[in-house]
């Protein structure tokens, strides 16, 4: 199985870069969103793949019976996943309000702060 | 048990929660303003105080004990963050009573501002490298919200820069904790230092080193990932950027300071000397960014990317000295640059715009607010006997202790370059007449005197504060150097955190 | 300008509306010892109020939310935050669980805590954040 994420994880960064090379801002913003999604894939992938029982305890045990998966990792891509959404939700926001205000969505036509 | 480590992160938390239910009233925001950013400077002096009294100060959140649950940690370093952090909120919470526009202040300016103290000072807090994650977006978020307030064409284009570049540095940072958590199996940054240390060197830490490398030298606008900051600093509102640039690069500074001294100290021979020449292309092009500029802001933002360098040349080294200086420049660097972005939108309020060709006679009106110019100016250039000089010195005598010549040399042509820049404002700004096609804003009805008050105090009070560690500087060295030998003996923060040294 | 819903989606929308609401309840109570809580409850709560958005327009919306959006998110903030504090009171870290069980005069046992709070806290701030950022979007469509 790891090898397969591996290359799915890897075709997601390579397709996350080549969006965020592109002019337009949607592009770049979706760039974005595959990049969160690669790095969640990551975490996934190098914490170890187990195929267990989720990580709860049942009423009145001590301890999980049999194999579990580690839970941190889940929680991890939770929490990312959570962050990545409340600040894309904010890019898809800003990219809007800079349409309404550039008229264009063309990265090279907003060097004016750059020189 | 020891709250002062947990207040300066919920005490903002607090008082942005409160100023968003009263978001309908300006005047109830303004008061929490000054109230929230008044308890944080005491809440941060009184964990000072207990970290200069008795060390390490340790929460665990929620009673988990480390390394399972999130730990927070104040060192001297973070402490004395967390006092900067204070500091710059009051002075901001002033400068914001003239300075922000009432519609700013409908669209949530003060909420934001407290998030963004929040996320600052977790930052600075945590123990854990995730949630350290968790605390940069929330300050990524709360900045992003700020730098677009007014939402100009200018401000647009250069919160897309700093909104992607931002974005891909938290993604490699966050994929660089997913291999670190690979290797290691945990999370919390004092476990992660016992695990690593025990496990065998390999190329892969090297890589994952270099990762978090990436990742925070963009959040600190260091070579070469560093466009974003001139690009978008000076588009927003002044007090924001003011904020910004005292502050938020500092964060990555920090996670730099806190990374590659406690976690990845073992190939400084790779890692640091990677860093040193980072830190001396930081500064060099700055520099020559900043000479080439002639827009008020535009030229601190490029001296914000070339007084990274001097930090980063101080964590480089990997010196007791060396560490000394990079400490104390980040003190002396927050309070200075802060400074002169308030400085930029007094006289943006007086003459109307931040460009150098058409200001100019601002000695001649008004000479105090010109000496209160020069202090922060010839203390960023280096003069002694201000603060930046005993910074620079520091710096200095440690690189050529090292023997790290070219560097040095380096370190030294900025110097210079930086004291061209700062007199080009001076002669450009203060020096020569008004020009004659100028149009004076000072008919402005916001110009009048009582709401110039409040964009005076915070900058005289920081102008104290420079000259207080320029001619005052031997306990703010001792601070310095305590924190540099915590530093440089992890073994102290892994004991204070996990209980017993392993 | 948004286009008017559909018959199906309108009728639809005042049956899913409700439902959907008392299932983010649930989905928030349950929370306490299975998988859900305030995060996931307050997304689909905030999912009812979208659909009903969607369906009738911003205004409309806003008067059957009563409170504004952006209101929620202090005061969901502020829950979570007083929830962090009780822990302090008995000398222990910040957001330590404490536990008040209340006995009903059925028998039954209600166990009241700040995790509990907490939850409510995090559900009433992921609704007004949801709901501020949609509402926000749909008005400078509708103008």
């Amino acid at each position: 199985m790891e090898p397969i994420m591996a290359i799915v994880t890897g075709c997601l960064y390579a397709s996350a870069i080549y969006m965020m090379l592109r002019r337009s801002i949607v592009k770049l913003v979706i760039g974005l969103m595959l990049l969160s999604n690669a790095a969640n894939l990551l975490i996934f992938t190098s914490a170890g793949m187990t195929r267990g029982a989720p990580p709860l305890i049942p009423l009145g045990a001590m301890q999980p019976d049999g194999v579990i998966a580690d839970p941190l990792p889940q929680a991890l891509i939770l929490t990312a996943i959570v962050i990545a959404f409340g600040v894309l939700s904010f890019a898809v926001v800003l990219i809007h309000r800079a349409y309404n205000i550039i008229h264009t969505d063309n990265l090279d036509e907003m060097k004016d702060t750059d020189t | 048990m020891r709250a002062e480590v947990a207040l300066p992160i919920l005490v903002p938390l607090l008082f942005g929660a409160l100023s968003l239910i009263a978001w309908r009233s300006n005047l109830m925001q303004r008061v929490l303003g000054i109230i929230g950013s008044v308890t944080l400077l005491i809440c941060s002096i009184w964990l000072l105080m207990s970290v200069l009294d008795q060390g390490h100060v340790v929460m665990y959140m929620g009673g988990w004990m480390a390394p399972y649950g999130i730990t927070l940690v104040a060192d001297l370093l973070s402490a004395i963050m967390v006092v900067l952090t204070g500091m710059m909120a009051v002075a901001i919470a002033i400068y914001s009573l003239s300075s922000a526009s009432p519609s700013h202040e409908k669209f949530g300016y003060y909420p934001l501002m407290h998030l963004l103290l929040a996320g600052v000072a977790g930052s600075f807090l945590t123990g854990d490298i995730f949630n350290l994650y968790v605390w940069f977006e929330v300050m990524l978020i709360a900045s992003f919200a700020l730098l677009i307030l007014g939402g100009e064409r200018a401000q647009m284009e250069g919160a897309i820069k700093y909104v992607t570049l931002n974005l891909l540095s938290s993604a490699i940072f966050l994929s660089a904790i997913g291999l670190l958590y690979g290797l290691v199996g945990t999370l919390n940054m004092a476990d992660i230092a016992v695990k690593l240390s025990q496990t065998e060197h390999t190329g892969l830490v090297d890589v994952i080193a270099v990762m978090f490398m990436i990742a925070f030298g963009i959040k600190a606008a260091a070579f070469p990932l560093f466009f974003w900051l001139p690009a978008s600093y000076h588009t927003g509102p002044v007090a924001v950027s003011a904020l910004f640039a005292g502050l938020l690069t500092k964060v990555g500074v920090y996670a730099l300071f806190r990374v590659f001294t406690l976690i990845f100290n073992q190939s400084p021979e790779f890692t640091h000397q990677l860093l040193l020449w980072g830190a001396a292309f930081t500064m060099l092009t700055g520099v020559l960014g900043a000479a080439a500029q002639f827009e008020f802001r535009r030229i601190l933002s490029f001296h914000i990317v070339s007084q990274i360098g001097y930090m980063l040349l101080g964590l480089a080294l990997f010196t007791p000295l060396a560490l000394v200086g990079g400490v104390f420049y980040i003190m002396h660097h927050i309070i200075v640059k802060t400074n002169l972005f308030l400085i930029s939108g007094i006289v943006h309020r007086l003459l109307g715009t931040y460009d150098l060709k058409q200001l100019g006679g601002v000695y001649k009106d008004r000479p105090y607010l010109s000496i209160l110019f020069l202090i922060p100016a010839l203390s960023l250039a280096g003069l002694p006997p201000l603060s930046g000089f005993f910074a620079k010195f520091i710096i200095i005598r440690a690189g050529i202790e090292a023997e790290a010549w070219v560097v040095t040399a380096i370190a030294l042509i900025v110097g210079l370059l930086t004291l061209y820049s700062m007199i080009k404002i001076w002669a450009e700004v203060f020096w020569k007449p008004l020009p004659e096609n100028h149009s004076t804003v000072d008919s402005n009805p916001s110009t009048k005197p009582s709401s110039l008050a409040f964009l005076y105090i915070p900058v005289v009070l920081l102008g104290a504060c420079t000259l207080f560690i320029g001619l005052n500087g031997q306990p703010i060295y001792e601070i310095a150097e305590a924190s540099a030998k915590q530093l440089l003996n992890p073994a102290l923060y892994i004991e204070a955190v996990l209980g017993e040294t392993p | 300008m948004m286009k008017p819903g559909t018959l199906i989606l309108h009728v639809a929308a005042r049956f899913l509306v409700p439902l959907q609401l008392v299932f983010s309840i649930f989905l928030l109570l349950r929370g306490h010892n299975e998988p859900g809580g305030g995060f996931i409850a307050g997304l689909v709560a905030s999912g009812a109020f979208a659909l009903y958005l969607f369906t009738f327009g911003a205004a409309v919306t806003r008067d059957l939310m009563r409170v504004d959006p952006r209101n929620l998110i202090g005061i969901g903030l502020l829950i979570a935050m007083i929830s962090a504090l009780p822990a302090w009171f008995h000398g222990q870290a910040f957001l330590t669980s404490q536990w008040w069980p209340i006995l009903l005069p059925g028998g039954t046992e209600i166990k009241l805590s700040t995790p509990l709070f907490f939850d409510i806290g995090v559900y009433v701030t992921v609704l007004g954040s949801v709901m501020t950022m949609l509402v926000a979007l749909t008005e400078t469509e509708e103008r």
